[in-house]
């Protein structure tokens, strides 16, 4: 774990941004800006556990509202089943224990679909996860399922604070895997797989069982996200916990970012997010479909690599 | 003399600070006078409810500039914060959350719509809200809301009192019917109302040979009404959001449904833009309303705001007769207003209790809530269309074309029964 | 319940519906069938030739499918400046398929977004004399509004299969995804080829936009429900055969037509989805499809 100097820095970097999330809920008051960091610390997750499966992998997944509403109605079946005796983390746990399944499913998969053919399949997943969810009134079905806001939020001023913190908390954890995966003799697996899988399987690379580990792991991460989203948002209906527009920001933040490396999505998500938070408050909610749709295809066309890639660039360009 | 010096330094220093002071709080109880009242809402004003949205926001902008005319509330300006929600549910609690925290308002009230008035529900009660509401069904039997305050009139027992009229019109008929057919939209208000229309027809003896849901966002309902005729009903309840209720008018005219009863709870048919498009094709059904042009029905102010909204209607693309929300929006505006004047403040608590407690008058009459925020009696009105033109608007300020049927007290002509020849 | 009436009433609507599904596809058959591009944005393209249809329609009292076919040509050069882009972006340095996935994924919501924006999510209908008429061969009812958009997806299928089939340029599509080299040689200019394809099939969802609005109100994300659709028919069919997507489409329209009628409209989104999960797993070379 502290093997160098940038483990000491990394480390370091993640306590101090606890700390300092601890710090903020001390100090600001207006709840809004609460509601704002979990949708864009949400959106973090999301680009983080797409980027193990689309950015080191290579298979590009349309489905990830599949599982990001499957983990939102994991907590809302449990809710509706427990009431609120079961607690947030039994719920994030038991969305990641599903989705991580689901995602094991369609690691599987993998070995009969390649390429488009794969991604295809995967938005045919998420739209029929929806189509269940639809039809399944314990949960609510299409009308919807309420989620009263609970009385206790530990020492927190409010219940969206303690949200956030929780989101922060599982935020840095997504970002601790990620990193693990993409420095490790997985990662470099995993970016065999993603160059030429052929050639990665014919100089000995497990490649089912890399595909595996990584669809398992984004399935997970992607339910962790969506498990505490109706407690945040107080009613869902499968129309939105499934959303077209959660998939396109789990591809979108990643790839203007940068996928080759853990911080790409981190600095997509942090960039987009906060620009689509902005607009929601000063203009309107269809503006940030439109403001992620120009950046995915203005950044695919131009600048494939993304944030990072272009920061590399110009540090090659300087060191000539 | 440096004592008088000091003295007369000290009287003046304490004469400049007492102005600033007097000033200081004169201009902040002028500025505090001046400060508006925010009210704060979503409303429908795309999408498939637009067509009342649109007039219920205008009614609502009448209420708020009869009340500055008369010099706002408290002695405040009033000034309404709304965000359009597009009929679609998942917008609602965002909207809200942005009203509270963001703009900062010091009372709410609801959308327009079942739809749209649940998922506010939660973050109103977090916040221990007084939540004046328009025309949602049933919402508060899920909730169990103790300032939840519901300006439609479908009564204590919403969505039993909702269609018991329809049902017990279909009783009094000869030969008496037996058999029903429930379609209903899978969203929030029609399954309600597909509910009680389920409970209603049991009590009165009625077999439901059919009792489907749709998606809210199906457009073909030809399939629908095929179905439905396989089973072979006498009555079909219908309970449909207004782009679905015209899919079904005309599905039906395609089809050639053959029934003796046709309607029930399709929003939509109130709306004059819809009115006017169907036409003919609404003749004989039997569908809810809260108002008509019938001399029963002539309620104190009524007809003067009526007459107010026909005008700012004007050029606006709306509803240009505004019978069917626009006497409920200003209504449940009166509410609050008058709440607020009586209990002289924003306190939501006094709020609430002084709107459970008093009985108020509006243009749509007198208006008492039950301890579940519902009507204290129901006045849920089953009305039939009969002998209507194709696009013609003034049909319907005639008390011919829209017959109310239910309850007998505002009863205006017979029924004509049965639906398809 | 399973009355003759019901039965003959729900294959012949599926049989119908299934025709205007051709009408749809055969862009996407053509640029995903032929030419490996997966432009997951055709639906919304169909989309937005409802909007030209409505506009039109309600503005001046043309008729919708007059207004589909006199929008076409515009339709075609957006096709050609999109398809420029694609190949200057992408296939020009060879990273096709997953980019140009996810660019047109982009595109679609840009689209979709636009439309919301300026004309917001109302439903828009057209209206025209024919349309609200009904004719009834026994029991089974014969919609015009049905009939027609089927008529014209016939005619326009069959046009678009003929010259693929028969032209020079035709079965030089044809030829341009199966063999680029043998294309070269024979003197044709595949990137040419590529960009009037795809012209020609964004040319198409003019046709279809108008069709769509024809049989039932739109609004902007309608197109969504398509995607589903059009995907599982040309899979269905098999990549590169029209013919084959022709039956994929019939088939796609009835089977939804039944589990509409007879387990209840809630679960048609999962037919079309479910069929394409399973040809994808099963047999991904469709019926007809070239291995």
């Amino acid at each position: 774990m502290f093997r160098n100097r940038a483990d000491f820095i990394f480390w370091g970097a993640l306590a101090a941004v606890l700390l300092a999330g601890l710090a903020f809920t001390r100090i600001i008051t207006n709840e809004y800006y609460y509601t704002a960091a979990y949708a864009i610390l949400q959106a973090t997750v999301m680009a983080l556990a797409w980027n193990i499966l689309g950015g080191f992998t290579g298979y590009v997944n349309f489905g990830s509202a599949g599982f990001f509403g499957i983990g939102a109605y994991t907590s809302i079946a449990l809710g509706k089943a427990f009431g609120q005796t079961l607690g947030l983390p039994v719920m994030i746990a038991a969305a990641a224990l599903i989705c991580g399944l689901i995602g094991l499913s369609l690691g599987y998969l993998t070995l009969r679909l390649k390429g488009v053919y794969f991604s295809i399949a995967t938005l045919a997943m998420a739209i029929v996860f929806e189509t269940l969810m639809n039809n399944w009134s314990y949960a609510g079905g299409a009308r919807g399922a309420y989620i009263l806001t609970p009385d206790s939020h530990l020492w927190f001023n409010s219940y969206i604070q303690m949200l956030f913190m929780l989101m922060l908390l599982l935020t840095l954890g997504s970002i601790t895997v990620s990193r693990a995966l993409n420095a490790s003799r997985l990662g470099r697996g995993l970016a065999a797989i993603r160059d030429d899988e052929v050639a990665a399987e014919c100089a000995g690379v497990p490649t089912l069982k890399l595909k595996l580990i990584s669809a398992t792991l984004m399935g997970a991460m992607m339910g962790v996200a969506g498990a505490p989203y109706p407690y945040f948002v107080t009613f869902v209906d499968p129309a939105s916990a499934f959303s077209l527009f959660v998939a396109v920001n789990a591809i979108a933040m990643p790839m203007i970012g940068g996928t080759a490396h853990w911080i790409g999505p981190v600095i997509g998500a942090l960039l987009v997010g906060t620009v689509q938070q902005v607009i929601t408050v000063t203009v309107s909610s269809e503006l940030n479909v439109l403001f992620v749709g120009i950046m995915l295809v203005v950044f695919i066309s131009l600048a494939p690599q993304g944030i990072v890639g272009l920061v590399q660039k110009v540090r090659a360009r300087r060191a000539r | 003399m440096i004592k008088r010096r000091s003295f007369m330094r000290a009287s003046l220093a304490s004469g400049v600070i007492a102005i600033a002071l007097v000033s200081g709080s004169l201009v902040s109880t002028a500025a505090q006078a001046a400060k508006p009242i925010k009210i704060g809402f979503s409303m429908a004003l795309t999408g498939g409810l637009a067509g009342a949205g649109k007039a219920a926001l205008i009614a609502m902008e009448i209420w708020r500039d009869d009340i500055n005319k008369k010099g706002g509330l408290l002695g405040r300006p009033v000034e309404l914060v709304y965000y359009d929600d597009a009929t679609n549910p998942a917008t609602v609690p965002g909207i809200y959350t942005k009203l509270l925290d963001v703009d900062k308002v010091d009372l709410v009230v609801s959308s327009y719509g079942t739809n749209e008035i649940a998922p506010a529900m939660p973050i109103v009660m977090r916040k221990k809200l007084v939540f004046p509401s328009l025309f949602g069904l049933a919402v508060n039997d899920e909730f169990n809301y103790d300032r939840y305050f519901q300006i439609m009139p479908a009564g204590p027992e919403p969505k039993l009192d909702w269609s018991r009229g329809y049902f017990q019109l279909a009783k009094e008929q000869t030969p008496r019917p037996k058999t029903v057919a429930i379609i209903a939209a899978d969203a929030e208000f029609a399954l309600n109302a597909a509910a009680g229309a389920r409970a209603n027809a049991k009590a009165l003896g009625f077999d439901v040979v059919y009792d489907k849901t749709f998606p809210p966002s199906t457009t073909d309902y030809t399939p629908i009404v095929r179905a439905i005729q396989a089973a072979n009903p006498d009555i079909v309840y219908v309970a449909t959001y207004p782009p679905q209720s015209v899919g079904m008018v005309k599905a039906a005219h395609e089809v050639g449904l053959k029934v003796k009863m046709f309607g029930g709870c399709m929003v939509g048919l109130q709306f004059a833009a819809i009115q006017q498009n169907l036409g003919p094709l609404l003749d004989n059904i039997v569908n809810y309303h809260f108002w008509v042009p019938a001399p029963t029905l002539d309620f104190p102010g009524i007809n003067e705001f009526l007459k107010k909204y026909e005008e700012a209607a004007k050029g606006k693309g709306v509803d240009p007769l505004g019978q069917y929300l626009p006497p409920y929006a200003y209504a449940y505006m009166q509410v609050l207003g008058d709440s607020v004047e009586a209990t002289k403040g924003l306190n939501q608590a006094k709020l609430a209790a002084y709107m459970h407690s008093h009985t108020f008058d509006t243009v749509v009459g007198k208006v008492k809530f039950a301890k579940n925020g519902e009507w204290a009696k129901t006045r849920v009105l089953q009305v039939q269309f009969r002998n209507v033109k194709p696009n013609d608007l003034e049909q319907f300020r005639d008390p011919g074309t829209q017959v109310v049927l239910y309850p007998p007290q505002w009863k205006s002509g017979k029924m004509a029964y049965p639906y398809s020849e | 319940m399973l009355s003759v009436d019901l039965l003959s009433n729900a294959l012949v609507a599926g049989v119908l519906i299934g025709g205007f599904y051709a009408a749809v596809s055969i862009g996407l058959a053509i640029t995903f069938g032929q030419l490996d591009i997966v432009n997951i944005a055709h639906p919304a393209f169909v989309v937005v030739g409802s909007y030209i249809a409505w506009i039109l329609n309600s503005r001046l009292g043309w008729d919708p499918v007059l207004v589909g076919i006199l929008a076409a040509p515009v339709f075609y050069f957006v096709g050609v400046l999109i398809y420029r882009v694609y190949y200057l972006a992408f296939e020009r340095t060879g990273q096709e398929s997953l980019s140009g996935l996810a660019f047109f994924f982009g595109v679609m919501f840009i689209v979709e977004v636009s439309l919301v924006l300026v004309y917001g999510v109302d439903y828009r209908l057209v209206s025209a004399a024919y349309l609200e008429k009904n004719f009834n061969l026994g029991f089974v009812g014969l919609p015009l509004r049905l009939v027609v958009p089927f008529l014209v997806a016939s005619v326009m299928t069959a046009a678009v299969w003929l010259y693929l089939s028969r032209t020079f340029t035709g079965r030089a599509i044809l030829a341009v995804a199966q063999d680029r080299l043998a294309l070269q040689l024979m003197g044709a200019d595949p990137v040419r080829v590529k960009q009037f394809a795809f012209g020609l099939a964004i040319a198409t969802t003019s046709v279809a936009g108008s069709l769509l609005i024809m049989i039932g109100p739109v609004e902007p994300s309608l197109g969504r429900a398509y995607i589903g659709r059009a995907f599982a028919i040309v899979v269905l069919g098999g990549m590169g055969s029209i013919p084959g997507m022709v039956i994929a489409a019939l088939l796609i329209g009835v089977v939804e037509s039944f589990v509409s009628t007879f387990a209840g409209p809630s679960w048609a989104p999962a037919v079309s989805f479910g069929v394409l999960l399973l040809t994808l797993a099963v047999r991904p070379s469709g019926l007809f499809g070239r291995s």
